[in-house]
Formats: C-alpha cells, sequence, structure tokens
C-alpha cells in the first residue's frame, strides 16, 4: 500500500504492463480473482463466513448482543464493525495497537453495509428505547494477497444472511441452548459489495494482488449495491496520496454496473 | 499507514503452499522407490520425526543424533547418501551465509552507507567503501536511492547484521525488468545442476535472469512477454519441488507454451 515496499524497477515494468493491458497472473487489468465462500466456519458465531478471492482469504462474524440503543436512534438496533490486521495474514501487519488501516477496513465495511440497507435495524428492537440488538460483525484477513477490502466486504454481508437472531428467554437474556429459526432481517436483494479501484500510472486496475497493491499509488473504493435495478453508489474513500482525475473516475463509473454484475453472478452459486 | 519492519514474506508464502498435494506426491514417489530397494531413498518428515536408527547412521545438514535415533530438525526430504543423513528443507526464512549473492532493496541512505532489506531477520548495510566505485558522500544517492534494487555479495555476518559488498563480477545496482520472490529454500531447484536450469530458462525466453539465494529473482528481457513467459516457468519450478526430471518437465512446458 506504500509505495516504499516496491522496488522501481518492478513497479516501472508493472506500469509498462499496464500499459499494455497485461498482469502477470495473465487477467486483464478489471478481471477478479476466482471467488470461493464457505459459511458457518465458526462454531458460536451467529453467522460467519469465510471469504477467498485468489490467495486473500478472510474469515467474518457475526455475533449479536443485547443492548442500549444509542440516544439519538431510540427505534434502531446498533450495527458495530470491528476488526483487526492479523500478523499471521502479512508481514506487513504488526501486532500492537490498530493503525492506520486496521482502522479504516472495520469502517469502510461498516458504511458500505450500513447504507446499503442490508439489514433492516429498525426491526432489530426488543423494547422500543430501552433494548436493542446489538450486531456485531468481526472481520479477521487471514491471508493478505491484496484486495482485503474486497473480501471483508462480501464476507460481511455473506456473514449477515446466514447470521440467526439468538432466542432471548423470559428474563430477557440470551439462551443459546434453544436453536433459533429467526434469521436477521435482511433484504434478499441488496448485497453490498465495495469495488476497489487501484491508480498505477495511469491505468486503472481492480482486484490486484499484493505485489500489485504495493506498487499502486493510489485507491480507491466504493461501495456499490443494486436496489430495484438501480446501482448505488453507498460510500466511497480515497486512500494514497496521487489524485484521481475526472476521466478516472468517469471509467470507474462506467465499468462499475458491469463489473458488480459480474462479482454478483460469480457470488450467486454460493448462496 | 502500517509500518513495515521486516518483510519475511515466507509466512505468506508457506501458508498460500497448498503443502497437502506436496506430501501427497512425495508418498508416491516414496512407494515407487521403495518398491524395488528396502532402503528408502526420500520421504518428507517432520522436526523431531525418526528418520533413522543405529550407529551407522550418522545425522547431516537439517539432522541431528538423538540417543541412538537421528531425528529430523526441520521440515523437509530426508535422503540417505550413503551412511549420511540429511533433510533437504522446504519451507523457511533465508538465513544468510558468507559469500552469498542476493538481491536487496535499498530502504534507506546512511552518512557512510545504504541499509538494505535483503528479506533476512537482520537487516543488511552496504558500506561506501565497498561500492566499486569512488562515490562522494554527498552524492551518495545519485549512485543508489532508495528503491532501486542491487545485487551484492554477503562479506559478514555478525550480531550488528548483515555486511555487504559489491566488488565483484556481476554485482552493482540493476536498472531494468524486475524482481520477484520465490521461496528461498527453492533456489537450487531453479538454479538446477551447476546452473543447468537457469540456462535452460535463459536459452528459451532470451531473458537475463539472477537468482539471489534470499529468494528474490531479477528478470529483464528482450520484451514484457518474454519476461512474463520467465516468470511463469520460475514460478513453475517452484510448485513441482518433489518431481525428479524436472529439467524434462520444464522443456515439455516450453512446448506447451511456444
Amino acid at each position: 500500500m506504500s509505495a516504499m515496499d516496491c522496488s522501481n524497477i518492478t513497479r516501472e515494468t508493472l506500469k509498462r504492463l499496464f500499459v499494455e493491458g497485461k498482469r502477470f497472473d495473465g487477467r486483464g487489468l478489471s478481471d477478479y480473482r476466482d471467488f470461493n465462500i464457505s459459511f458457518n466456519v465458526s462454531n458460536k458465531a451467529e453467522g460467519s463466513a469465510r471469504v477467498k478471492i485468489g490467495k486473500t482469504e478472510v474469515v467474518v462474524g457475526v455475533k449479536m448482543e443485547v443492548g442500549k440503543p444509542y440516544a439519538d436512534s431510540p427505534e434502531k438496533g446498533n450495527l458495530t464493525v470491528s476488526g483487526d490486521l492479523l500478523p499471521m495474514a502479512s508481514p506487513r501487519f504488526e501486532a500492537g495497537p490498530p493503525k492506520f488501516n486496521a482502522i479504516e477496513l472495520p469502517r469502510l465495511v461498516d458504511r458500505a453495509i450500513r447504507h446499503s440497507g442490508i439489514l433492516d435495524l429498525k426491526q432489530l428492537v426488543i423494547t422500543p428505547g430501552e433494548k436493542v440488538w446489538t450486531v456485531i460483525i468481526d472481520i479477521y484477513p487471514i491471508n493478505d494477497d491484496g484486495n482485503i477490502i474486497d473480501a471483508a466486504t462480501i464476507g460481511a454481508a455473506a456473514a449477515l444472511r446466514k447470521a440467526m437472531v439468538p432466542v432471548l428467554n423470559e428474563k430477557g437474556e440470551i439462551d443459546y441452548h434453544q436453536e433459533s429459526k429467526t434469521p436477521l432481517p435482511i433484504s434478499k436483494e441488496i448485497f453490498p459489495m465495495i469495488i476497489t479501484f487501484f491508480r498505477l500510472g495511469d491505468s486503472i486496475i481492480l482486484d490486484p494482488t499484493r505485489e500489485e497493491e504495493e506498487a499502486c499509488e493510489a485507491r480507491i473504493a466504493w461501495g456499490v449495491s443494486k436496489w430495484e435495478g438501480q446501482y448505488m453508489i453507498n460510500s466511497c474513500q480515497k486512500g494514497e496520496e496521487i489524485p484521481l482525475t475526472r476521466q478516472h473516475i468517469e471509467y470507474m463509473m462506467d465499468i462499475i454496473p458491469k463489473k458488480f454484475d459480474e462479482a454478483s453472478e460469480k457470488l450467486k452459486k454460493f448462496f | 499507514m502500517i509500518k513495515i519492519y521486516r518483510e519475511e514474506d515466507y509466512i505468506l508464502w508457506s501458508y498460500t503452499m497448498p503443502m497437502n498435494n506436496y506430501i501427497n506426491e512425495a508418498h508416491k514417489a516414496e512407494e515407487a522407490q521403495s518398491e524395488d530397494s528396502s532402503v528408502k531413498k526420500r520421504r518428507i518428515v517432520i522436526p523431531g520425526e525418526v528418520i533413522a536408527t543405529g550407529e551407522d547412521y550418522l545425522p547431516g545438514e537439517g539432522a541431528r543424533r538423538e540417543g541412538d535415533n537421528v531425528l529430523a530438525s526441520r521440515f523437509g526430504l530426508a535422503e540417505e547418501a550413503g551412511r549420511v543423513i540429511k533433510v533437504i528443507a522446504i519451507t523457511g526464512a533465508f538465513i544468510p551465509r558468507r559469500n552469498n549473492v542476493i538481491i536487496g532493496r535499498v530502504t534507506a541512505v546512511s552518512f557512510n552507507g545504504w541499509i538494505i532489506d535483503v528479506d533476512s531477520a537482520s537487516s543488511a548495510f552496504l558500506p561506501i567503501d565497498e561500492s566499486p566505485r569512488f562515490i562522494n558522500k554527498s552524492e551518495m544517492n545519485q549512485f543508489l536511492d532508495i528503491g532501486e534494487v542491487v545485487v551484492a555479495k554477503i562479506w559478514s555476518v555478525n550480531a550488528r547484521g548483515i555486511d555487504l559488498s559489491l566488488k565483484g563480477q556481476g554485482l552493482g545496482k540493476l536498472d531494468k525488468g524486475f524482481i520477484f520472490r520465490i521461496i528461498p529454500n527453492r533456489v537450487p531447484r531453479v538454479i538446477g545442476r551447476e546452473g543447468s536450469m537457469i540456462t535452460l530458462i535463459k536459452e528459451n525466453t532470451g531473458c537475463n535472469i539472477t537468482v539471489g539465494q534470499n529468494g528474490w529473482i531479477w528478470v529483464s528481457g528482450p520484451s514484457l512477454e518474454a519476461e512474463i513467459k520467465a516468470r511463469k516457468v520460475i514460478e513453475f519450478i517452484v510448485e513441482k519441488v518433489y518431481v525428479s526430471g524436472l529439467t524434462e518437465l520444464v522443456e515439455d512446458w516450453f512446448v506447451k507454451n511456444k
């Protein structure tokens, strides 16, 4: 992610490659690697998913708690997204207090999920103004081979889809002994995704490997979903120092619907 | 921004390698070999596994003696060469040794030399005196700047770190092509016996290739296609660690991927 880690000659070669529309692994500039999702990998979580994009691997778990609503939204449940970049995932991640990227990742996922409307927080109220469900999404990258943001969002959405609301007993506490049959109030039509574009030289690439990601100079993450046949941009965040031009953004807007449909089609077989 | 302290890529690599396939492949090879001879020539071992029992055997590299047994101290292939038993490690970090030729990336320029990332546990230092020609201290970053790549030789490994030298044939700054990484333990496989494999690749792709002992490989060729091809075939070799007769396989690969 920082251009310091890539050697100059490798970056120049990658630039030349991208200008010709080629990549080392034989993909086109805007091709995704293969997806793979497995569900309920965690025993204790209400819902979980393991997402693989190429060699990148992310485990996402959904846990639910009974809590108080926030003062500004007494009629809504709470959604919290947390995550950490584990040192086992990549040599660039260090143990210790979360740094910039480790804070950014869950926030990006949070916004993409929250503003897509996949989760209806209004239905997560137990007693209005007093007791609501808190949905906690935990993101853990297991292996970083680039494009962790996209993988984490797909994982979060997939885990939410499979999550079950635990049963409450008479006292209003969670009873884990009873099997839950209520899924989360999820919209089946909406599947939020983040599509992250990377810029190197004048080329825009999608789904980079770690090597490519290290060489890239700018990054922009679009939170995309589809609602009633329309493509929605729910969130957007730019990373790194190098700016993007208007032509770049227009190019992205052109291919986002195509890429979103392509990725949704690839993901469909897992649900 | 996450600060990158060390780039021990083997963590990523060792995770992403489908180890089971290798084990299966190795077991198949083992079965085929044990049919005609009672002594197993090559098998996969894990640290602590007993390879042989008896005073007849001597522990070699990657093996040790404990009482009557010869045990493996690394994960890899156990090989018996006469009385000596050695273990060829399959994964692991680069362990710097004297006279290793390595490829490194400049991470900092200090007042009397360059600090170089060589993908090892300790950092490497290239003093200004070890550069091939005289360099004025005020013009150090014109000779080597941050992010540039050098082929260097290790001339000492001590408690402070690794000391490098650029004095020698084939050493110096690289200014074309690109570098990529493989598992350091598989470097001998890529080079081949007396450089046979690397010569084969060079002849078939027309590329210049330098293989650092630390698993960094530099490729520079006449065209991007040739460079991609060279990288692909090296990655193919790295995957086929256990296959014997690799040269024929690589020749086949070149015929298929003409």
